[in-house]
C-alpha cells in the first residue's frame, strides 16, 4: 500500500512537475493565510498580523522548497538536471565529446571483444570430464618437434604404462557413405577402441567399443554423432544393430553419441570406427597417429612423463622396436588443453597485450583530452565557485559529466566489441582451436561495464579534484598563472601516450615484415595456375592393387584428355595440404654411423611427370619416368636436404635406401627442396618413388593440374572428367595452390590483420592526443604569445617555440617507448619469422613516423600560435 | 532566563498529527493550532516540518489528503486519518505510553 504510494505519486511529481509545484505553493500559501486569518482574529492589525504569520513560517521560499524538494522523485530530478547540464556542455564542444567517446569506445570495445575471443580459448577448460587429466603424448623427432606416433608405440605404452587409465591412438577417417540417398564424403576418425574412455564421454545410445572390436579381422563397428544420426538417420533410436555402408564396406552401428559432445580433436568428425590394426602390418610402423591419454585419478603430468620416459628408455623383448621408432628421444607429454592452444598461444597472449596497450593509451588520451578541458574551463568554473557553488556541488557536476561521457563511451565500446568478436571471429584462421567456445559471455560484458565505470570514476576525479582546490581559491577567479600547473602532468601523458604507441606500432611493424619474408619465401614448386583435388580408389572393387591402378591411370588420361588441361600428375602427399605422415629411412650400406639421428622422411609416391607439372627442379641425375614400372628396378630420387643430411660428402645416385618396412630403393635423382608442412618451417628430407613402384598402400591420392588457362574454370571440367571413369568415387578438397600457399600464412596473417587494426588505432589516438595537447596550450597560452608577439619576437620564433613545447615530450615519449618495444618484442620471437625482435628497419620506420605525426600534430597549432595578432589577446581580455 | 523550550520531542511529531487527525480532518495550519492549544502552548510545531511530515504520512499511506475550495477561493489541502493511520495511532500510543512509564519509573527510583 505505501510503496505503491510512494511510486504512483513519485511518478506523478515527475509526470507533472508544475503541478507539484502548484500544489507545494498553495498548501504553504493556505498555510500563511490561515495563519494571518488567525492573529487577525486575536486582535492584530493586518500589517502585524502578517508580519506575525510571516515570522511564525519562516522563510516562505524556503518552506516551500523543503516541500517541494520531498520524495524520491526529487533525487532523479537532480540527477536528471546534472545530465541534462552534462549533455549541453558536452554539445558546446563536440570536437572534445566525439574524440573521448570515440577513444573511450575504441579502448574499451577493443579490449572486450580480445577478452571475449582469447579467455574462453586460453583459459576455459575442455568440455570432458576431469579435462585436466586428458594428456597428448607425441614421439619426439629429430629436431626436438612433437611427431605422430607409431601403432606399436602405442600397443607397447598400453601395456606398460601405469600412470594412464586409458590410452588412445586415433586418425583422420573420411569414408564415403552410400544407401538409399546419394553418397556423401564424411568426416571421421579411425580410432582405437579406448578413445571415447580417455575423453570421458559414453555414447548417449548404445554401447562404447570394446578391445574385441578393435582387432585385424574384427566386423566393422561405426559410433555416429548425433548431428549425423538426425541428419542422415531421422533419428531413429532403432539403428543401434543396423548395417550401414561406408565406402563399400558394411559396418554396425553399435552406438550414437550425446548431442553435447564436442570433439575437440577432429570439430568435423561425425563418426568412429575402431582402427583394427594388427602389430605385424607395415602401417603398424608408420608415424601417422595422434595420442591422448587419460591420467589415473591422483597422477600428474609429471609422474606420467616420468613413467613414459622409464618406458621410452627401457625396450624389452615384447615389445621389439624399429629403428624409426625406438623412442630414444622420449615422449613428450602435455595437457590436452596445452597442446590445442600450443600453436595459438603466442598470438593469442601478443593479441591481450595488444588490447592492454590500447585500453591503456585510450585512458592516457582520455585524461589527457579531460585535463586540457579542464584547463579550458577554469575561469567557467571559478567563476561558479565564487558565485557560491560549493565543492561537493562542483565535484558531482564534473564526476556526472566524466560519467556520462564514460557511460556513452561504454556503450559504443560495447558496440564495438559485439561487432569486433564477429570479425574476429570471420577472420580468424580454421585451425584456431575451440573456435566454438568464442563469443560475447555475460561475464565479459560485466568486465566491459565495470571497466567503463572505473574509467569515469578515476578520469572524473582529476578535474573534480582540481575543481575542488579551485573552490578553496575561489575569490580570485580567472587567474592565469595557474594553468602552467597541469603542464608537467600533461607533457607526462604524452611522453606515455608516445611510448606505448611506439611499443604497439613496433609489435605490429615487426609482424608486418615477417609476413612480407614469408610471402616472398619459395615454397620450392610453381603454385601459379595449378590445381589440387583428392581423389580415391575406395570401396572392394579397388581391393585388387591392380585395379587400382588401371583407374587412376584411366583418371589421368581423363584429366589429360580436358582442354586447358596442361599436365596432370598424381600424388600420395601434397605440400603443404597438412596431412603428411613421416616415414622412417635405412640407407645400406650406411653412411653414417647415427642415421636414425636423422629423423623421418616424407614419402612421395608419385606419378611419372610430377616434377615436371609441379615445376621441382632437378638437381642431380635423372627424374622418374614411365619406365619405373612393377617390373622394373625399383627407384628413388630424394630432396637436396635428403642428400645433404643422409648422404654427406658421397654422390648419393645409386645409393640404396629403404623408406618405411620396403625393399630397397636406388638413388637415380636428386631434386630441390619442398616446403612441406609450412612455409615457414625448414624443409623436412622427401624421398619420391612412382606410384607403379609404391605397392599397394597409396588408394587416396591428389590430383594436381597445370593449365594455361583460368584455373578457377577448370575444377569443374576436372571434377567431370574423375566421374566419367568412376561415378562413385568422392572428389575433395579442390584447391589451387595458390590457396595452399596463401592458407599456410593464415594464422600470422590473421595477427597481422588485428596488429595492424590496433596499430592504426594507436596511431591515430596518438596524433589526436599531441595534436589536442598541443593546440589546447596554444590556445590557453594565446595571451602569452600576443604578449611575445607584441614584444618583437618573430612569427618563426614563436613557430619554434611552440614545436619545441611538443615535440620535447614526444622525443622522451620515443626514448621511453624504444626501451619498451626492445623488452616487449622479445615475446613476440615465435611469431616472427625472418626478422628480428631488434630489427633496426622496423624500429627506424616507427621512430620516424611518429616523429612525422607529432611534427603534424604541432605545426597547426604552431602556425595558428604565429599568426597570433599582438592586440587580440588584450581584446580577449 | 531562557525561553521555555516549545519543540515538539522528536519523533513524536507523526504520533500528535496522526492523534489530531483522529478526531476529525483538517488542514496544515488547523493541525498546528490545535496541537498548540491542546498542549497549553508547550509545543509550537514548525510549519515546514509539519508540511513536509503530513506529505511523508500521506505517502506512508496513514492519511488521505484532499484539495477543497476555501470560501476565499484558495485551494486548501485537508487530511483524514486512513484506516492505516488508526493503526499506526495505536501502535505508536501504545508505544510511547510504555516508553513514558518506563522513564516516569527511573525518575521516581530512589538510591
Amino acid at each position: 500500500m505505501s510503496l505503491w504510494r510512494q511510486v504512483t505519486r513519485g511518478l506523478r511529481g515527475l509526470a507533472d512537475r508544475s503541478r507539484a509545484d502548484q500544489d507545494a505553493e498553495d498548501e504553504v500559501g493556505h498555510y500563511l493565510e490561515q495563519a494571518t486569518a488567525d492573529h487577525l482574529a486575536r486582535g492584530l492589525s493586518p500589517e502585524a498580523a502578517r508580519r506575525a504569520a510571516r515570522l511564525e513560517l519562516g522563510s516562505v521560499a524556503a518552506a516551500t522548497e523543503e516541500l517541494r524538494s520531498y520524495g524520491w522523485e526529487r533525487a532523479v530530478d537532480a540527477v536528471a538536471a546534472d545530465l541534462r547540464h552534462a549533455a549541453r556542455r558536452l554539445r558546446m564542444e563536440p570536437g572534445f565529446t566525439v574524440v573521448t567517446i570515440l577513444t573511450l569506445a575504441l579502448g574499451i570495445g577493443a579490449s572486450t571483444a580480445i577478452m571475449s575471443a582469447v579467455g574462453p580459448i586460453l583459459f576455459r577448460s575442455l568440455p570432458y570430464p576431469d579435462a585436466n587429466r586428458i594428456m597428448a603424448v607425441w614421439d619426439v623427432g629429430s629436431e626436438g618437434l612433437p611427431v605422430e606416433t607409431t601403432f606399436n608405440t602405442h600397443r607397447e605404452l598400453r601395456a606398460r604404462t601405469t600412470a594412464f587409465d586409458a590410452l588412445a591412438v586415433f586418425r583422420p577417417w573420411q569414408p564415403t557413405l552410400t544407401g538409399s540417398r546419394e553418397p556423401e564424403q564424411l568426416e571421421g576418425q579411425r580410432v582405437s577402441w579406448e578413445f571415447l574412455r580417455v575423453l570421458g564421454v559414453l555414447p548417449a545410445l548404445g554401447r562404447d567399443f570394446d578391445a574385441t572390436d578393435d582387432r585385424g579381422g574384427a566386423a566393422g563397428v561405426v559410433v555416429l554423432s548425433d548431428g549425423l544420426w538426425r541428419r542422415r538417420f531421422g533419428a531413429d533410436p532403432a539403428i543401434i544393430g543396423r548395417s550401414v555402408t561406408l565406402s563399400d564396406e558394411s559396418y554396425l552401428v553399435v552406438g550414437v553419441m550425446p548431442r553435447q559432445f564436442e570433439n575437440v580433436l577432429a570439430p568435423a568428425a561425425e563418426l568412429w570406427t575402431p582402427l583394427r590394426y594388427e602389430p605385424g602390418e607395415g602401417r603398424a610402423w608408420g608415424h601417422h597417429l595422434r595420442m591422448i591419454g587419460r591420467l589415473r585419478p591422483g597422477e600428474s603430468r609429471d609422474g606420467a612423463a616420468r613413467d613414459l620416459a622409464a618406458i621410452a628408455g627401457n625396450p624389452v623383448p615384447d615389445f621389439p622396436r624399429v629403428a624409426w621408432a625406438a623412442l630414444d628421444r622420449g615422449l613428450s607429454v602435455t595437457s590436452l588443453h596445452e597442446d590445442l592452444t600450443r600453436a595459438a598461444r603466442p598470438a593469442l597472449l601478443a593479441l591481450l597485450g595488444a588490447a592492454t596497450l590500447l585500453l591503456v593509451i585510450a585512458c592516457v588520451n582520455v585524461a589527457n583530452l579531460l585535463l586540457a578541458r579542464h584547463a579550458r574551463r577554469r575561469d567557467e568554473f571559478a567563476l561558479r565557485a565564487t558565485l557560491g557553488a560549493g565543492a561537493g556541488r562542483l565535484l558531482r557536476q564534473a564526476v556526472t559529466e566524466s560519467l556520462f561521457l564514460a557511460g556513452l563511451g561504454g556503450a559504443a565500446g560495447i558496440a564495438l566489441a559485439v561487432l569486433g568478436v564477429r570479425v574476429l571471429i570471420a577472420l580468424s584462421p580454421p585451425e584456431l582451436p575451440r573456435l566454438s567456445v568464442v563469443g560475447l559471455d555475460t561475464s565479459v560484458l560485466v568486465f566491459a561495464i565495470g571497466l567503463t565505470v572505473l574509467v569515469g570514476l578515476v578520469l572524473g576525479v582529476i578535474p573534480a579534484r582540481a575543481a575542488a582546490r579551485m573552490d578553496a581559491g575561489g575569490s580570485r577567479p580567472a587567474t592565469r598563472h595557474v594553468v602552467r600547473s597541469a603542464g608537467p602532468a600533461r607533457a607526462l601523458l604524452i611522453v606515455a601516450q608516445v611510448a606505448l604507441a611506439l611499443v604497439l606500432l613496433v609489435c605490429s611493424g615487426l609482424l608486418l615484415r615477417s609476413m612480407q619474408r614469408l610471402l616472398r619465401m619459395e615454397p620450392g614448386f610453381d603454385a601459379d595456375r595449378r590445381l589440387a583435388m583428392q581423389i580415391r580408389a575406395s570401396g572392394v572393387r579397388y581391393a585388387d592393387p591392380d585395379a587400382a591402378r588401371r583407374y587412376f591411370g584411366n583418371v589421368l588420361e581423363a584429366v589429360r584428355s580436358v582442354p586447358g588441361v596442361a599436365a596432370a600428375t598424381l600424388t600420395s602427399q601434397l605440400p603443404l595440404s597438412g596431412d603428411l605422415a613421416l616415414y622412417g629411412v635405412r640407407i645400406d650400406p650406411p653412411v653414417r654411423d647415427d642415421q636414425g639421428e636423422a629423423g623421418g622422411t616424407f614419402r612421395y609416391a608419385v606419378s611419372p611427370g610430377y616434377f615436371e607439372a609441379m615445376g621441382i627442379p632437378l638437381r642431380q641425375g635423372r627424374l622418374l619416368d614411365t619406365g619405373d614400372r612393377t617390373d622394373g628396378v625399383p627407384v628413388a630420387v630424394v630432396s637436396e636436404s635428403f642428400a645433404r643430411r643422409r648422404l654427406p660428402n658421397v654422390d648419393p645416385l645409386g645409393r640404396q635406401v629403404s623408406i618405411g618396412d620396403s625393399e630397397p630403393f636406388t638413388i637415380v635423382g636428386v631434386v630441390g627442396d619442398v616446403r612441406q608442412v609450412s612455409l615457414a618451417l625448414s624443409e623436412t628430407d622427401a624421398a619420391y618413388i612412382t606410384l607403379d613402384q609404391g605397392g599397394s598402400r597409396d588408394l587416396t591420392l591428389s590430383l594436381i593440374v597445370r593449365t594455361d588457362g583460368n584455373v578457377s574454370a577448370l575444377a569443374d571440367r576436372v571434377r567431370q572428367a574423375v566421374w566419367s571413369v568412376d561415378k562413385d568415387q568422392p572428389v575433395v578438397r579442390v584447391a589451387t595452390m595458390e590457396s595452399l600457399l596463401s592458407a599456410s600464412g593464415a594464422e600470422r596473417r590473421f595477427a597481422l590483420v588485428v596488429f595492424q587494426a590496433f596499430a592504426l588505432a594507436a596511431l591515430t589516438l596518438a596524433a589526436a592526443g599531441l595534436y589536442g595537447m598541443l593546440s589546447g596550450s596554444v590556445a590557453e597560452r594565446t595571451r602569452e604569445i600576443g604578449v611575445r608577439a607584441a614584444l618583437g619576437a618573430s612569427p618563426f620564433r614563436i613557430l619554434a617555440l611552440i614545436v619545441r613545447q611538443g615535440m620535447t615530450p614526444t622525443v622522451v615519449g620515443i626514448g621511453a617507448g624504444l626501451v619498451g618495444a626492445a623488452l616487449t618484442t622479445r615475446a613476440l620471437t615465435t611469431m616472427l619469422f625472418g626478422t628480428s625482435p631488434l630489427d633496426p628497419a622496423t624500429f627506424l620506420a616507427v621512430v620516424a613516423l611518429l616523429l612525422v605525426v607529432a611534427l603534424v600534430a604541432c605545426a597547426v597549432p604552431a602556425w595558428r600560435a604565429a599568426r597570433v595578432h599582438p592586440a587580440s589577446p588584450l581584446r580577449a581580455e | 532566563m531562557t525561553e521555555p523550550n516549545t519543540d515538539v520531542i522528536q519523533g513524536t511529531l507523526d504520533m500528535l498529527i496522526l492523534k489530531t487527525l483522529s478526531l476529525t480532518p483538517m488542514h496544515g495550519f488547523g493541525i498546528a493550532r490545535r496541537i498548540e492549544q491542546i498542549s497549553r502552548s508547550v509545543f509550537k510545531v514548525n510549519p515546514g516540518s509539519l508540511l513536509v511530515a503530513l506529505q511523508r504520512l500521506e505517502r506512508a499511506g496513514w492519511l488521505d489528503a484532499e484539495w477543497r475550495r476555501t470560501d476565499h477561493g484558495r485551494r486548501a489541502r485537508f487530511y483524514s486519518l486512513t484506516r492505516a493511520g488508526h493503526k499506526q495511532l495505536d501502535l505508536e500510543t501504545a508505544d510511547w505510553t510504555r516508553r513514558v512509564s518506563a522513564v516516569a519509573r527511573l525518575l521516581k527510583a530512589e538510591g
